[in-house]
């Protein structure tokens, strides 16, 4: 082999790879291009969910202005249109305070019954099973709460309490017919019982075992290092939990628009616990199809911004309590 | 931490007080109220359990009897008559379905890679993506839906299936992306020092190396994308409408199961209800078996979905 023929074959190596090279950072860069480009779309989704809903109901705030948040009419007859969101408003915020004030025990609960009492094998089985409530679709809990549920509400517990306290607490007066907030709120609570019951686990998980180890070495027993040792340092994560909880309530739709008995305008603002009521997805449900004209199609938007508002503030405040509680355990862990 | 404290305040108390605190009577109460505690968070367990299996046993027990060729095949017949089926739900669901992971899966997996591998070079992006994904996550399934109707249906001029799998993919995207940043994650980094070390460029071992070996991951994240949009109801009253009539074109009204269950459960009928319960039934049965599957092969592989619950 000569020098020349040597040089030769070094020069077409050189360009074979240089061209590979060329051929690669293509390939990176149109890679690296599609995959931004997948995120900035779901960013896109965002921006538009929240641009098509705002221009969707300029036409009901040029008209209402602010009185649209807080008006209680709800007409939809040409010539007498006025539409008013307080009283779905109410009745999202009292049906999911009710699912809040059931759910949030029940699910911080179990965590604890399920990460700190019981051997670990049997909490991974009952996890499991908590979590399939969350794989029950919406409408199949509609239509059980619909068809079952709402007669052992009305017969077990609405009944009794109606008929003991109904004459002196003003919560309880009105004659219990099973369609009302109070059902509403407490098939809300079965719903969102095991999203709590997760993130609850998870606060829980992160707490350092030395702490425990400390309350068990001064002598507590089961529940007192629970008390002491996970309950104080875990609230502001099971808070979190809660607004997560909180969140999903208030969007949720379907199962509501069956049972809480889709009341209009005044007559949607909950009296008592055994009132019929309307969320703002339920009514955006049973209308948006019906709308009568423009200006009720744009009112029904504008209630979906005002969900859409709502549950954005729940979120991501849940999102930055959970964020920094994960962070401040898992500098301790450190 | 300062919580042992909170038994601090008995610091006044005498010597003898003490004592007494730690006596076999007092051990004993104590032991009771732990024993009385435990036995009132085992009853909140039971209460979570019952209405999981009386709908379980609900749906059984009154939708069985819908079931024959007729009713998964047949589409509805006049309102009220009893006759007819649930094929054009069937049928709707899975395209809907269908069209909707075409869309989120792709984009959904993409979105996943770059929180998994190339996040360290932009922070600020992957951190605002996160935030965004765990936003999206959250917005309300029937808010999606108008935005739906109003960039898809009122631009086509008619509710669509494209607006129905439009929307769904919405709800599917942040899913797939944050499950599956989570399993590329559980790569081994030496695999991918191994790759660059024999000279491939970083989109070769991301494709070769990383999502190929986490193939079966990513299939979960879409599944479990379509276990949860398959029960989607509000966000199809306003992008697909509902209708008794088979698939007719890709921009007339098409039906979904949850939506015909919404319409059975609406109607005055026994006949209806019945038919109903029968597609619940359906449809617990096809979102229970993924799920569980899922959750299966998942406790299998260690992934956790605790930010998609």
């Amino acid at each position: 082999m000569s020098l020349k023929d040597s040089k030769d074959a070094h020069a077409e190596l050189v360009k074979k790879l240089d061209l590979r090279n060329k051929k690669s950072i293509l390939g990176d860069k149109f890679f690296k291009g599609l995959v931004i480009g997948a995120s900035l779309y779901t960013l896109l989704m965002v921006a538009l969910v929240l641009f098509s809903l705002s221009e969707g109901s300029i036409p009901i705030f040029v008209k209402e202005g602010f009185n649209f948040v807080i008006g209680t009419d709800w007409n939809a007859v040409e010539g007498r249109e006025s539409f008013g969101a307080l009283p779905y408003i109410i009745g999202t915020l009292v049906s999911s305070a009710i699912a809040m004030a059931i759910a949030v025990p029940i699910s911080v609960g179990i965590a604890i019954f399920i990460t700190e009492m019981i051997p670990k094998k049997l909490g991974t089985i009952l996890s499991f099973v908590v979590e399939l409530l969350a794989a029950v679709p919406s409408i199949v809990y509609g239509l059980w709460a619909l068809f079952v549920f709402r007669f052992w509400i009305r017969d077990f517990v609405e009944e009794p309490l109606h008929n003991s306290f109904g004459d002196y607490i003003s919560i309880f007066a009105k004659a219990p017919f099973g369609l009302d907030v109070f059902t509403a709120g407490i098939v809300l609570a079965i719903m969102i019982i095991p999203i709590i019951t997760a993130v609850s686990r998870e606060v829980m998980k992160a707490i350092p075992h030395s702490q425990k180890e400390a309350a068990y070495a001064l002598g507590a027993t089961r529940w007192e290092m629970v008390k002491t040792a996970i309950l104080p340092s875990s609230k502001t994560g099971l808070m979190g939990a809660s607004f997560l909880g909180l969140g999903r309530a208030i969007g949720e739709t379907m199962l509501v628009t069956l049972i809480i008995g889709n009341a209009i305008g005044l007559a949607a603002i909950p009296t008592s616990l055994f009132s019929q009521s309307q969320t703002l997805s339920s009514i955006i449900a049973n209308e948006f199809n019906e709308a009568a004209n423009d200006l009720h199609l744009s009112a029904l938007i504008g209630l979906g911004l005002v969900l859409f508002i709502i549950t954005i503030f729940i979120n991501i405040a849940a999102i930055f309590i959970i964020s920094r509680v994960s962070k401040s355990y898992s500098n301790v862990r450190e | 931490m300062s919580n042992i404290s909170n038994n601090d305040n008995n610091k006044e108390k005498s010597y003898k007080s003490i004592i007494r605190e730690t006596t076999a009577k007092n051990a004993s109460k104590r032991k009771m109220k732990n024993n009385l505690i435990t036995v009132l968070l085992a009853c909140f367990v039971i209460i979570a359990v019952i209405p999981l299996s009386s709908i379980l046993i609900e749906v059984f027990k009154n939708g069985i009897g819908a079931f024959s060729f007729d009713f998964l095949f047949l589409p509805p017949g006049s309102i009220g008559s009893g006759g007819g089926g649930i094929g054009p739900a069937i049928q709707g669901t899975l395209m809907v379905v269908g069209f909707a992971t075409l869309i989120g899966a792709p984009v959904g997996v993409l979105a996943g890679v770059f929180l998994s591998e190339y996040s360290s070079s932009s922070r600020v992006f992957a951190y605002i993506l996160r935030l965004f994904n765990d936003v999206l996550t959250g917005i309300p399934s029937i808010v999606i839906g108008i935005a739906g109707y109003i960039t898809i249906v009122l631009t086509m001029g008619s509710f669509s299936i494209l607006a129905g799998a439009f929307v769904l993919s919405i709800i599917m995207i942040p899913i797939i992306a944050r499950v599956s940043e989570e399993t590329l994650k559980l790569v081994p980094n030496t695999l991918r020092e191994a790759a660059y070390g024999l000279g491939l460029p970083k989109w070769k071992v991301v494709w070769h190396i990383v999502i190929k070996g986490s193939k079966s991951g990513i299939l979960t994240s879409i599944v479990l994308a379509i276990s949860r949009i398959a029960g989607e109801t509000a966000p199809l009253i306003m992008t697909i409408l509902g209708t008794s009539l088979f698939f007719s074109g890709i921009n007339s009204p098409v039906d979904a199961l949850p939506l015909r269950i919404w319409r059975l459960a609406s109607q005055p009928y026994p006949s209806a209800h019945e038919q109903g319960w029968g597609a619940a039934l359906l449809l617990i049965l096809l979102v229970l078996s993924l799920s569980i599957a899922l959750r299966m092969f998942a406790q299998k592989r260690s992934l956790t979905f605790k930010s998609t619950i």
